[in-house]
């Protein structure tokens, strides 16, 4: 149970740090933030991989694995190199 | 390896997050936030592979090579236009992936080897404390349910958004009873997921939490018409954090805690500066119809007889005699593929050394930010792209101001007219200009379905025709002069 309140914690306080920078970020990059921030939701990608990677699972785990490393893995090579190719077109004069 | 070392690894991939995000708050610095994000994710991934729990690698390697060529087939080839398309597919897949994780989390506890779906329906014997000791095994089995709920919703939610950004869905429908039915549907879904908590055993609930959850999804986006896209993409943008945050619940793991709540505030944030700069409540944007109230507006009335046309090469004398040029984007420069255009246009006004900006209404397109992404493409540098509130006090003091495909955004009835559906929302007032030009193809009205008294003004002059070729008339027309 402890170590569940340690990542309440750990959830609560990341919200308020969200807050604290995004509200910063100006709204010319709002698309690469929203881009950008869907390629870090694509961290799934650690929950995936254990979830495929485990030998003693199911069959029907290890699918699900796959479909859910298949999907985090668009999210993160996507995300990260639209991202990227949107912010380096962001030239000052 | 040790947990305490994979978990100090985590704990360094988090902060290169925080880092990468930190850097997106200026231009200058962001595509090197963006690296160290990147960079965090890979120390993740890395540090996961080599963690003594994962073993087999087929499915990994499939999925990873699968997923990745679909991810950078679409980063590279996808058109600046179509990326609030983008936005909402990788919303989608980000929601996918934690309602698979937390599904393939259930199945491995409940351990069946499924021949078939009906192998799957059957109950199966379960250790009271399979998910965890007591209160612990609750609140596993909450975030396994509430992962699935928020995961589902997102996948086909965005699957909507994308296919209405896509214009493969035009009509917009609901259930019938509109939120009525969303609320039965939201309320089963609830009780599958008490019903999981209760007895995880059967695997039926879960089977039916994931339908319900997927329906919801679907009939939430359905109703919503695509001026509004920009707060759903928002809003689906933070479940799909949410989800990411609580399948870090289920697996123990704190680097999808930290990462899935900073995405998940981010999406939030914008979600209500959109809203904010539409002058509406987030579940009018959701549940309601744009308020019909006040008299109806006769478009006739107000047009008839008091509408200047003119000619792009008439727009040309006016910019030769400017001191100061404001160019208003909206959805329809990037339906004409005008930014390009719109561009040199600025260049040849500017090499007369008159001053040229751009102001950008925050819902100005069909996402946060999208006419910014369009006109960086075309190369126009970030510090003439002015935000609403620091372009207003100088419309005064500007001679013409070019609106191109931007309709509901600079109708002066938001600030005067009282009971109209739009009044109050945050406008720009482009009418304060000493000369106004609207690039057009008609007189039609925009997503609010209100004529614009802005085009029937005595200074106001209306361009009609396609975006791009206007644009383009103008530019030859003031370099010939």
């Amino acid at each position: 149970m402890e170590i569940l309140i340690l990542l309440l914690a750990l959830f609560v306080l990341s919200l308020f740090l969200g807050v604290e920078l995004i509200t910063k970020v100006p709204p010319t990059l709002h698309t690469p933030l929203m881009s950008g921030t869907n390629a870090v939701s694509g961290i799934t990608l650690v929950g995936a991989l254990l979830a495929a990677g485990s030998e003693t699972s199911p069959m029907l785990v290890n699918v699900l694995g796959f479909l859910a490393v298949t999907f985090a893995t668009i999210n993160v090579i996507g995300g990260y190199l639209v991202t990227n190719r949107m912010l380096s077109m962001f030239k000052r004069k | 390896m040790s947990s305490s070392i994979v978990n100090l690894v985590y704990l360094f991939a988090g902060v290169l997050f925080i880092l990468g995000i930190k850097g997106l708050t200026k231009p200058s610095t962001a595509v090197r936030g963006n690296m160290l994000s990147a960079i965090g994710m890979l120390v993740a991934v890395v540090i996961t592979l080599l963690n003594s729990e994962v073993v087999n690698f087929t499915y990994i390697i499939a999925g990873v090579l699968f997923g990745g060529a679909v991810g950078a087939f679409m980063a590279l080839r996808i058109q600046m236009t179509s990326m609030p398309q983008m936005v909402a597919l990788l919303n989608g897949f980000g929601g996918g992936a934690s309602l698979t994780i937390a599904s393939a989390e259930y199945f491995s506890v409940l351990n069946i080897e499924a021949q078939s779906f009906s192998d799957l329906l059957a109950p199966v014997a379960l250790d009271a404390n399979a998910f965890g000791l007591g209160a612990e095994g609750q609140v596993t089995l909450v975030s396994i349910g509430l992962t699935i709920l928020i995961g589902a919703v997102t996948l086909t939610g965005s699957l909507v958004a994308f296919a209405k950004l896509q214009g493969l869905i035009k009509k917009n429908f609901g259930l019938p009873g509109g939120p009525v039915g969303n609320a039965l549907l939201f309320i089963g879904a609830l009780a599958a997921l008490v019903c999981i908590v209760i007895n995880p055993s059967q695997a039926v609930t879960v089977l039916a939490l994931v339908a319900l959850a997927l329906l919801l999804g679907l009939f939430l986006v359905l109703p919503i018409g695509g001026a509004d896209m920009p707060v759903v993409i928002a809003l689906l943008n933070s479940y799909s954090g949410l989800a990411a945050a609580l399948a870090g619940f289920i697996l123990g793991n704190t680097v999808l805690i930290v990462a899935g709540s900073l995405v998940g505030t981010s999406g939030l944030i914008l979600t209500k500066i959109m809203c904010v700069a539409m002058n509406r409540s987030l579940g009018n944007v959701l549940f309601g119809k744009m308020a019909a109230t006040g008299e109806v507006v006769d478009a006739d009335e107000i047009y008839a007889g008091k509408v200047t046309s003119a000619q792009p090469d008439e727009v040309a004398m006016m910019l030769e005699v400017a001191k100061r040029v404001v160019i208003v984007p909206g959805y329809g420069m990037a339906m004409a593929q005008a930014q390009h255009a719109v561009r040199e246009l600025a260049d040849s006004i500017e090499s007369r050394g008159i001053e040229v900006e751009y102001g950008i209404h925050p819902v100005a397109g069909r996402m946060p930010g999208h006419m910014n992404v369009l006109l960086a493409e075309a190369e126009v540098p970030y510090d003439k792209l002015v935000e609403m509130d620091r372009i207003n006090p100088t419309f005064e003091e500007t001679d013409v101001v070019i609106v191109i495909g931007a309709n509901d955004v600079t109708n002066p009835m938001a600030r005067e007219a009282e009971g109209s559906p739009i009044y109050g929302m945050p406008i720009l007032n482009v009418d304060k200009a000493k000369n106004v030009v609207v690039i057009k193809r008609s007189l039609s009205p925009g997503f609010a379905g209100l004529p614009n008294p802005l085009f029937a003004m005595d200074h106001t002059l209306m361009v009609y025709g396609d975006g791009k070729k206007a644009v383009v008339e103008m530019t030859t027309a003031l370099n010939q002069s």
